[in-house]
C-alpha cells in the first residue's frame, strides 16, 4: 500500500473524522472530498481497494483493503446519500406485534424470480430481519426445496454494494426531483402519443405488472415495451412457434416417467421447475428394500451438468450435434426402428436402443429439450412427446407464462435501431443489465447514450446504470410487493419482509409513476389488481389466504393440447462442418447465472457443480481437445469468434464434448461491486444475436500466461478426482446386479466388526441423531451448501483464500469420476460432518474443545478452541474448517442483520464444522417439551435436508426404529464412508445405483 | 547404540586434548574469549546476522498476532506446515546436547568435557526456538495456558488423551532440566570469571550468578552429586521427549503418521541432527578462537561416528516404514508412501534420502571424518536432510490422505520462511551472546582431562 502514491489513507481519514461532531463532521467530510486522494478514489471506476478482493495479492493486504474499502464506502455513503441513518432505539415492545415472540422466527410466504418465473419460498424473519430462505412446501415449483439462487437472495438484500441513492448524472437527487423531471419528459411524450417512449424490462410474467404496462400503453399508444432476458427461454418460445404455430408453455410430470431422454437439458438443476422435476425424478429411482424399480435417464449434452451426472447413459455431443441426434431419434421413434449407421457411429449406435426404450414406455417417458438448444430441438421434442403419447401424461402444455411472448431478440434489435436513429425520448430500463448482457454487436452502451432521457431502475449501479442519466435504486424482492407466475402459471404473490433498506422502489412502483396515479403504493397496485380479478365480499379473506399460502389457488394455467404443424420444423440433417475450428457454447453460469448474482459472495464462492470452480469462469473443454491444443488447465487461450476475441484460462472437464468450448456467461463484470467486479472474463464479448447459445467457428490459440483457479476440489488436479477404486469411497452398482445380489454394491469394502473394543458401548438413552444420504438421489445441485451457509453464518473468504484451500463451507459435494476421461461416470457425494462415534478429532484436541454430546453429536465448543488444528489433521473426512483469519464480517452494518441469531459467529483462530444444525434440534426439542409430546420423525430438518430437492439427505433419531433415517440405515444399500477405520460415523450413505439399458451394455 | 560405545571406548585410551596444556593455560584460553575487550569480526558478523533474523522473527510474530495463522501457507488438508516441522527439528537438535552432557557423563566418556558446555547451551537455545512454535502455531496463541492443568473456575481441564498435552509436559520438563543442568555445570566457571574479570560490573554479575561458589571441597562434593542426579534425570528425557513428540504423529490415524516405530526412529533422528548441529557449531568456533587444542579432530571424529551410527538407524527406519506400508496391504498407507515418493513432494523426499542416507555413507571414510571442512559440509547436509524429513512426514502425509476429494498441496509463504529463519536468528543471537558472555567450554571439566589431573587419579587408584 505504502508504495502506491495518492491512495486514500483511510486510517488518517478515520482519525480526522473520529473527533468531528455535527457540522464539523460534515465539513470534515467535504474537505475530505476535495483531497486529491479522494478524488482519485471517485475517479477510478474501481477503487484501488477493490483489487485485493480480486487480484492475486497478498491476502493480508487484501483483507486489510477490504476493511478499508468498507470504511471508505461508509464515509462515501455518509457524504453522498444524505439519508438519515436509521436511529437505533432499544425499547421493549409496549404493544407486542401480533404473532411475534422475540427470539422466535416468523416465516412469510413470498416469491423469488429468475427470468421472471416464480419460485415459491418461505422467508424466515427474526424480529423483522429476513435471515434465511426456505422452499414453500405448498408451492408446486418448490415443494419445500429451495435452489441456491433464491437462498442467496438474503445476502443480496443486505449487500452493502447495492445502489443506495437516486442519482442524476452522478448527482444525488431525491425521488421528488426525479418525479418532477419525469413529469416534464412524459408531458412531451404525451404530445406525440409516446412515440419516443420505450420501456425495457426483463421477462414479465407478473399479471399485475402486465396490467400496469397495458395501462401505460393506453396512455401512450405509440410506446414500445421491450423485454430482454439474456438467458431466457428464447429457444423454447421459437420451438413452440415452429411446432404449434403459437407460443406455449411446456411443463412435465416425471412421476409416471420410466424413461427420460434429455437433449442437452439440465432439468434437474436449472430451469424454473427444476426443484420439482428433481424431486419427482429422484422418487422414480429410489430403491429401498424390495422396492427396486428405477427410471432410466439418457443424457446427450456437450458440457457435463448435474443432470448428466445422474445419467444412466450419457453421450457427450457438441451442441449442434444434439440437433442431429434429435432428428435421428425423431425418425426412429416415428418408424420404431433406429438407423444403425451414419457418419458418427457412436451417435447412431444410441438411436435404436433409446428409441426402442421410449417406445416400450409410451406415455411413461419424456423427451426433454434443452433450454438453450435450438428451436428445432424443441420442436422435435414436441413431436416425439406427441408421438409417444406423453402429452397429458408426462408432458403438459399451457398458454405462455409471459405476459407478452414475443421474440425478445428482434425487439431488442429494433430498440437499438430506434435508439441509434435518435427516435427515443425516454428510455426506462427496469432492472436487468442489457449493456453488459445484450448481444455484443448491438453495442447497447452507445445506443442507450443516444436516448434523450434514460432511466435505469436497478439493485446495483451496474454497467447499464453507468450509461443512464437517472439511476434509481430498486427495492429487493424481500422489500417489495409483486407477483409472478410459476412454471405452470401458478400466480405467486410477493410480499415484503422489511422496509427498503436504501429507499428503493420496486419495479411496479416505478412503472406506476408512468400512469395517471403515480402515487399508488406497491401494495395497493397489487391488491387493486387482484381485487379486480377476484371481486366479491370474500376478497379480503381470499387475499390474506393467498398471501399466507404463497400462491393464488387455482391460478395455474389450464393444460391444453395444441396441434402440431410438423411442416414448419426445419431440421439440419448434417451438423455444420467444423473446418478445423471449434464450436463455442454459451451457457448461463451455474452459480452467478447471467451475471446478475455476480456480487453475491455466497454464489461466487459456491463451488460450481462438477468443475468446483469458484469466483471464476473458464474456457471449458474436453481432454482430447486440450491435448490437440496443447493446453493444460490454467493455460491461457486466445478465443476468436467472428472477428472478436478474448483471452480465457482453460479448464479441462472430463466428459466435455470434443472440439467444443463451453463459456459460462456472467463473469467479466466491470461494475458489479466488490465481489463481482473483475472476476473472470466476459463471454458476452463474443455473443452475437446470430448465435446466442452455440455456433461453430471459434478459433482457439494458446497464448502465454498461466491462471490459478480457485477450485475447491483437489486443488484443481483433475487426475486426483478420479476415484481410486481401491479406496471404496463410492459404493456403487447397477440395479440388475443389485437385484441379483444386494451385497454386490459393497464388494471389496471392508467394515470393522463391532465389539472390537474392550470399553463398553456408550449408551444413548434419549436421542441418538443420525443422517443418511442417498447417493443415487444427489444431483450435486448445491442447494444444500447455500442453505448451510445461510443457516450457520458461514463466512465468505474470497478467491485468494479459496485458492489456498481455506473455503469455509461446512458441507461440500464431492464428485468422483470413474472410467474414461472423455465420458466418465460421475458420483456426487455430499459430505457434512460424519459425527463419528469414535471420533478421531475428539481424541486429539488438547483442550476438550470438541466433545461428544449425550445425543451422539460431535460438538464443537468455539469458546474453548485454541486452534491447534490437530482435529482437522486427524479427521479422515476433512470436514472441519478453520478460521485462518477473521473471516466473519463484524464490521459491515448491513451484513450484521444477515446473521442467524441462533448460531455463533465464529472469530479468528477457531475451528468450526457441521453441527447437524444443533440449533434446530434444540428448538424442536423445546417445542416438543412445551407441548408435552415426544419428538416426531421429521420435526427436525437440518438446513441441508430442508433445501434438498431430491430428498437425498435424511436426518433423524436412530433410537426411533421407525424413523426414516433408521430405516435407511437398515437398508442393504447403506454403508459407512471409510468404514474400515472404525470411526463409526453417524452420517452414512446409500450406495449409488444406476439403471443402464441392458441393450447398450458392453 | 552398541557401535557407538565401542567407538567411544577405543577413544579413551588416548589423550583427548592436545599436548602442552596446563591448568593455567586452559583457564586462560577459555576465559579469554569472554574477558577480552577484543570482539572478533566473525562474532560480530554472526551476531549481526542473528539480530537481523531475530528482528525478522519479531516482525513475523507481530504480523502473526495481528492477522492470524493465515499468513502461513497452511491450508486444508495440510493444517500443520512449517511450524510443527520446525518444532520437531529444533527439539531434535537439542537432543545431542543432552546426550553429550548427561548420557556421556553417566557413561564416563571424558572426551565430552570439551564440548558439553556449548552443546548444552545449544540444547537450551534449540528448545527455546522449538518451544515457540507450538505457541505461535495456535489459532489463538494468547490462550496457550489452556493446555496446562491449572486450577480454574470453569472446571475444564486439558484433555489428557491428546499427545499435544503430553508434549506440553515433555517439552517443559525437558527445558527445565536442561536449563538446570546447564546452569549448575556453569557455576564453577562463573566463579572463575568472577575472579578473573577486571570489569566491576561484570564481576558483580558473574558473582551473583556464581551463587557464592568458592571451590571448597564441600562445594565440589555437592556439585558432583547434583550433576550426577541431574544427569540421571536428563538421561530418560533424551529418549522420552522425542518419543512423545513422535506420538503427535503416531496417535493420529493419518496414513504415513500412524506407525509404531516412530519413537526410536525419531530419537535416532534427533541425535543425528543434534550431532550435526554440534559439528556445524564447533568446527567454525574452534577455528576462529583457536581452540583446536581443546576441541580436537578426535572430538569431531567421534561426533561423526555418532552421526554415522544414528544415520544408519534413520536409514533403516526409512526402509522399514516403506516396507511396512507395502507389506501391510493397507491401501491408504501404501498410497501415502507411493505419493510421498512420486507425488508433489517427491523432490523433497528424494533429497532427504540423499542428504540423510546416501551422503552420510561418506563418513565411513576417515578422510572425510577427520577433515573439518568436509565434516562441516556434511553436517549441514544432515541438518537440511533432517528438516526435510520432518517436512515430508508432516506435509506429504497430510496433503494426500484418505479422500482424494480433499487433497491439496501446501506451499510455504514468505512468512513461513521468515518465521523459520527468524528462529535461526534467535538461535544465533542467543548462542553468540553465550559465546561472548560465558565460557563456551567447561574450564574445570577440561582441566580434568589433563595428564596432570590424572596423576592424582592414578595415585589414588
Amino acid at each position: 500500500m505504502s508504495e502506491e502514491k495518492k491512495t486514500l489513507d483511510v486510517e488518517a481519514v478515520r482519525g480526522r473524522l473520529k473527533d468531528a461532531r455535527g457540522r464539523d463532521y460534515w465539513r470534515s467530510l467535504d474537505e475530505l472530498a476535495e483531497t486529491a486522494e479522494f478524488q482519485d478514489l471517485l475517479e477510478r471506476e474501481f477503487p484501488r481497494q477493490a483489487i485485493g478482493w480480486s487480484e492475486d495479492e497478498n491476502p493480508v493486504e487484501g483483507r486489510r483493503n477490504f476493511l478499508k474499502l468498507m470504511a471508505a464506502s461508509l464515509a462515501l455513503g455518509g457524504l453522498a446519500a444524505c439519508t438519515r441513518q436509521p436511529t437505533e432505539h432499544i425499547a421493549p415492545y409496549v404493544r407486542q406485534p401480533e404473532d411475534l415472540t422475540p427470539g422466535r422466527p416468523l416465516f412469510y410466504a413470498t416469491a423469488s424470480t429468475l427470468n421472471g418465473i416464480a419460485s415459491g419460498i418461505l422467508a424466515e424473519s427474526h424480529e423483522g430481519r429476513p435471515t434465511k430462505i426456505e422452499g414453500n412446501p405448498e408451492h408446486p415449483a418448490t415443494l419445500g426445496a429451495c435452489d441456491a439462487f433464491s437462498q442467496a437472495g438474503v445476502l443480496q438484500l443486505y449487500d452493502p454494494d447495492r445502489m443506495q441513492a437516486l442519482t442524476y448524472r452522478g448527482e444525488i437527487q431525491s425521488w421528488g426531483s426525479f418525479m418532477a423531471a419525469l413529469r416534464e419528459v412524459l408531458g412531451s411524450q404525451k404530445a406525440n402519443n409516446g412515440f419516443g417512449l420505450r420501456i425495457l424490462t426483463e421477462t414479465v410474467t407478473s399479471p399485475s405488472m402486465a396490467d400496469q404496462l397495458s395501462r401505460i400503453q393506453k396512455l401512450y399508444p405509440a410506446m414500445k415495451w421491450i423485454q430482454w432476458e439474456p438467458a431466457g427461454a428464447h429457444s423454447g418460445r421459437e420451438g413452440s412457434m415452429m411446432a404449434f404455430a403459437q407460443p406455449v408453455n411446456t411443463y412435465y410430470d416425471l412421476r409416471p416417467a420410466k424413461v427420460v431422454v434429455s437433449l442437452d437439458s439440465d432439468f434437474l438443476a436449472s430451469g424454473p421447475a427444476s426443484l420439482r422435476y428433481a424431486r419427482q425424478f429422484a422418487a422414480g429411482r429410489r430403491v429401498r428394500g424390495t422396492e427396486t424399480a428405477m427410471n432410466r435417464l439418457y443424457v446427450v449434452e456437450p458440457m457435463l451438468t448435474p443432470t448428466g451426472s445422474k445419467a444412466d447413459h450419457r453421450l457427450p455431443l457438441r451442441a449442434a450435434e444434439v440437433e442431429i441426434f434429435a432428428g435421428a431419434l425423431m425418425a426412429a421413434v416415428g418408424s420404431g426402428q433406429g438407423p444403425t449407421a451414419g457418419d458418427n457411429a457412436e451417435l447412431f449406435s444410441w438411436i435404436g436402443p433409446v428409441a426402442r426404450d421410449l417406445l416400450l414406455n409410451k406415455g411413461a417417458c419424456v423427451v426433454f429439450p434443452g433450454e438453450h438448444q435450438s428451436p428445432a430441438v424443441h420442436a422435435m421434442a414436441h413431436v416425439m412427446n406427441a408421438a409417444l403419447g406423453n402429452v397429458g401424461k408426462t408432458v403438459f402444455y399451457t398458454d405462455p407464462l409471459e405476459a407478452k411472448p414475443v421474440n425478445q431478440l428482434a425487439d431488442l434489435q429494433q430498440l437499438a435501431a430506434d435508439l441509434n436513429a435518435g427516435q427515443v425520448g425516454v428510455l426506462l430500463i427496469l432492472g436487468g443489465n442489457p449493456v453488459f448482457n445484450g448481444p455484443v454487436e448491438l453495442a447497447l452502451a452507445d445506443s442507450i447514450a443516444k436516448a434523450k432521457t434514460s432511466i435505469h431502475l436497478s439493485l446495483y449501479d451496474n454497467e447499464t446504470s453507468a450509461v443512464c442519466d437517472w439511476r434509481l435504486p430498486e427495492a429487493h424482492f424481500l422489500e417489495s410487493w409483486g407477483d409472478a407466475r410459476a412454471f405452470d402459471g401458478t400466480v405467486t404473490p410477493q410480499q415484503p419482509l422489511i422496509e427498503p433498506l436504501y429507499g428503493g422502489r420496486s419495479q411496479a412502483e416505478t412503472l406506476q409513476l408512468f400512469t395517471e396515479s403515480p402515487s399508488t403504493s406497491g401494495r395497493d397496485i397489487l391488491k387493486n389488481y387482484w381485487a379486480a380479478q377476484h371481486p366479491g365480499a370474500d376478497f379480503e379473506a381470499w387475499w390474506r389466504r393467498s398471501l399466507h399460502d404463497g400462491l393464488i389457488a387455482g391460478s395455474a394455467l389450464p393444460p391444453k393440447t395444441p396441434a402440431i404443424h410438423g411442416e414448419n420444423i426445419k431440421v439440419n440433417a448434417q451438423a455444420p462442418r467444423l473446418g478445423g475450428k471449434l464450436e463455442v457454447i454459451f451457457r448461463p453460469d451455474p452459480t452467478i447465472y447471467d451475471g446478475r448474482f455476480a456480487n453475491n459472495g455466497w454464489l461466487q464462492e459456491l463451488p460450481k457443480p462438477l468443475t468446483k470452480l469458484t469466483w471464476d469462469n473458464a474456457a471449458i473443454l474436453g481432454p482430447a481437445t486440450a491435448t490437440r491444443l496443447g493446453v493444460a488447465s490454467g493455460d491461457m487461450l486466445q478465443l476468436t469468434y467472428q472477428g472478436r476475441s478474448l483471452r480465457a484460462p482453460v479448464w479441462i472437464q472430463p466428459g466435455h464434448a470434443d472440439a467444443a468450448v463451453t463459456l459460462h456467461l456472467g463473469y467479466g463484470r466491470t461494475r458489479a461491486g466488490r465481489a463481482g467486479t473483475g472476476m473472470g472474463f466476459n463471454p458476452y464479448g463474443l455473443r452475437t444475436a446470430k448465435a446466442l447459445w452455440h455456433d461453430v467457428g471459434l478459433d482457439a490459440k494458446k497464448i502465454a500466461g498461466k491462471y490459478e483457479f480457485a477450485s475447491t476440489m483437489s486443488g484443481g488436479m483433475i487426475d486426483w478426482r478420479f476415484e481410486d477404486t481401491k479406496r471404496h469411497i463410492i459404493h456403487k452398482g447397477d440395479i440388475e446386479d443389485y437385484r441379483k445380489n444386494p451385497a454386490s454394491v459393497h464388494e471389496g469394502a471392508e467394515v470393522t466388526p463391532k465389539g472390537l473394543t474392550l470399553y463398553p458401548e456408550w449408551k444413548y438413552p434419549g436421542h441418538s441423531w443420525g443422517m443418511g444420504i442417498d447417493l443415487t438421489s444427489c444431483t450435486g445441485c448445491n442447494a444444500c451448501i447455500v442453505a448451510c451457509q445461510a443457516e450457520n453464518n458461514i463466512a465468505v473468504v474470497g478467491k485468494d483464500q479459496v485458492r489456498r484451500g481455506r473455503d469455509m463451507h461446512w458441507l461440500r459435494v464431492d464428485n468422483y469420476y470413474q472410467g474414461d476421461a472423455t465420458n466418465p461416470e460421475v458420483s456426487n457425494q455430499p459430505l457434512p460432518c460424519m459425527h463419528c462415534e469414535n471420533a478421531p478429532c475428539e481424541l486429539v484436541c488438547p483442550v476438550q474443545a470438541t466433545n461428544h454430546s449425550s445425543e451422539g453429536l460431535n460438538d464443537m465448543v468455539y469458546n474453548r478452541c485454541v486452534g491447534t488444528r490437530y482435529c482437522q489433521n486427524n479427521c479422515p473426512y476433512k470436514v472441519r474448517k478453520f478460521n485462518f483469519y477473521l473471516y466473519s464480517d463484524y464490521e459491515t452494518p448491513s451484513l450484521q442483520l444477515l446473521h442467524n441469531p441462533d448460531v455463533t459467529v465464529r472469530s479468528r483462530g477457531v475451528m468450526e464444522k457441521c453441527t447437524y444444525c444443533v440449533q434446530r434440534i434444540n428448538a424442536a426439542k423445546i417445542d416438543a417439551e412445551k407441548a408435552d409430546r415426544p419428538l416426531k420423525d421429521g420435526d427436525i430438518q437440518t438446513a441441508c435436508q430442508a433445501s434438498c430437492p431430491t430428498e437425498a439427505i435424511i436426518f433423524g433419531d436412530l433410537n426411533d426404529k421407525n424413523s426414516r433415517v433408521s430405516k435407511m440405515r437398515e437398508d442393504r444399500l447403506n454403508y459407512e464412508l471409510l468404514g474400515e477405520l472404525n470411526t463409526r460415523p453417524r452420517t452414512t450413505y446409500l450406495a449409488h445405483l444406476r439403471n443402464p439399458n441392458p441393450e447398450m451394455e458392453g | 547404540m552398541a557401535d557407538e560405545r565401542q567407538v567411544i571406548e577405543r577413544e579413551q585410551s588416548q589423550e583427548i586434548i592436545a599436548p602442552g596444556y596446563t591448568f593455567g593455560t586452559i583457564t586462560d584460553q577459555i576465559s579469554a574469549v569472554v574477558l577480552t575487550k577484543h570482539t572478533p569480526l566473525f562474532w560480530m558478523a554472526c551476531f549481526g546476522v542473528g539480530i537481523g533474523l531475530l528482528m525478522l522473527l519479531l516482525w513475523s510474530i507481530a504480523l502473526l498476532m495481528t492477522e492470524g495463522v493465515g499468513i502461513w501457507g497452511i491450508r486444508a488438508p495440510v493444517m500443520w506446515g512449517f511450524a510443527i516441522t520446525n518444532f520437531v527439528w529444533w527439539i531434535g537438535i537439542g537432543h545431542a546436547g543432552t546426550l553429550i552432557s548427561a548420557i556421556l557423563l553417566l557413561l564416563n566418556q571424558k572426551w565430552r568435557n570439551s564440548i558439553n558446555r556449548f552443546a548444552e547451551a545449544m540444547t537450551l537455545f534449540a528448545v527455546a526456538c522449538a518451544g515457540m512454535f507450538p505457541l505461535l502455531h495456535l489459532g489463538r496463541p494468547w490462550l496457550f495456558y489452556w493446555l496446562f492443568p491449572y486450577p480454574n473456575s470453569t472446571g475444564v481441564q486439558p484433555q489428557f488423551r491428546s499427545p499435544l498435552v503430553w508434549d506440553v509436559f515433555a517439552v517443559s520438563t525437558y527445558a527445565t532440566v536442561s536449563a538446570l543442568f546447564w546452569y549448575v555445570g556453569l557455576m564453577p566457571d562463573l566463579a572463575t570469571l568472577r575472579d578473573r574479570s577486571q570489569n566491576p560490573v561484570a564481576r558483580v554479575i558473574y558473582g551473583v550468578m556464581a551463587m557464592g561458589w568458592r571451590g571448597s571441597a564441600r562445594h565440589w562434593s555437592v556439585y558432583e552429586t547434583a550433576s550426577l542426579l541431574l544427569a540421571g534425570l536428563a538421561t530418560p528425557l533424551v529418549l522420552s521427549v522425542h518419543t512423545v513428540v513422535s506420538f503427535d504423529f503416531t496417535i493420529a490415524i493419518v496414513p504415513g503418521w500412524h506407525s509404531t516405530f516412530f519413537p526410536p526412529y525419531f530419537v535416532a533422528g534427533a541425535i543425528y541432527s543434534g550431532f550435526a548441529m554440534v559439528l556445524a557449531l564447533a568446527i567454525p568456533l574452534r577455528a576462529v578462537y583457536g581452540l583446536q587444542g581443546l576441541i580436537t579432530d578426535k572430538h569431531l571424529e567421534n561426533a561423526a561416528k555418532v552421526m554415522l551410527a544414528t544415520g544408519l538407524i534413520v536409514g533403516y527406519a526409512y526402509v522399514l516404514e516403506t516396507f511396512t506400508a507395502w507389506y501391510s496391504g493397507d491401501v491408504f498407507e501404501g498410497a501415502a508412501f507411493w505419493n510421498r515418493m512420486t507425488g508433489p513432494y517427491s523432490v523433497n523426499y528424494w533429497s532427504l534420502i540423499a542428504f540423510n542416507v546416501v551422503l552420510p555413507q561418506g563418513l565411513w571414510f576417515k578422510r572425510i571424518r577427520t577433515n573439518p571442512v568436509t565434516l562441516f559440509i556434511w553436517s549441514i547436509f544432515v541438518l537440511i536432510g533432517m528438516w526435510l524429513e520432518r517436512y515430508v512426514i508432516i506435509v506429504s502425509s497430510l496433503a494426500q490422505d484418505y479422500l482424494n476429494s480433499s487433497w491439496g498441496e501446501f506451499h510455504a509463504t514468505r512468512w513461513d520462511w521468515a518465521t523459520y529463519l527468524g528462529t535461526i536468528g534467535l538461535f544465533l543471537f542467543l548462542f553468540f551472546l553465550f559465546i561472548r558472555l560465558l565460557p563456551m567450554i567447561s574450564i574445570f571439566e577440561v582441566r580434568t582431562l589433563l595428564p596432570q589431573a590424572k596423576v592424582e587419579e592414578e595415585a589414588r587408584r
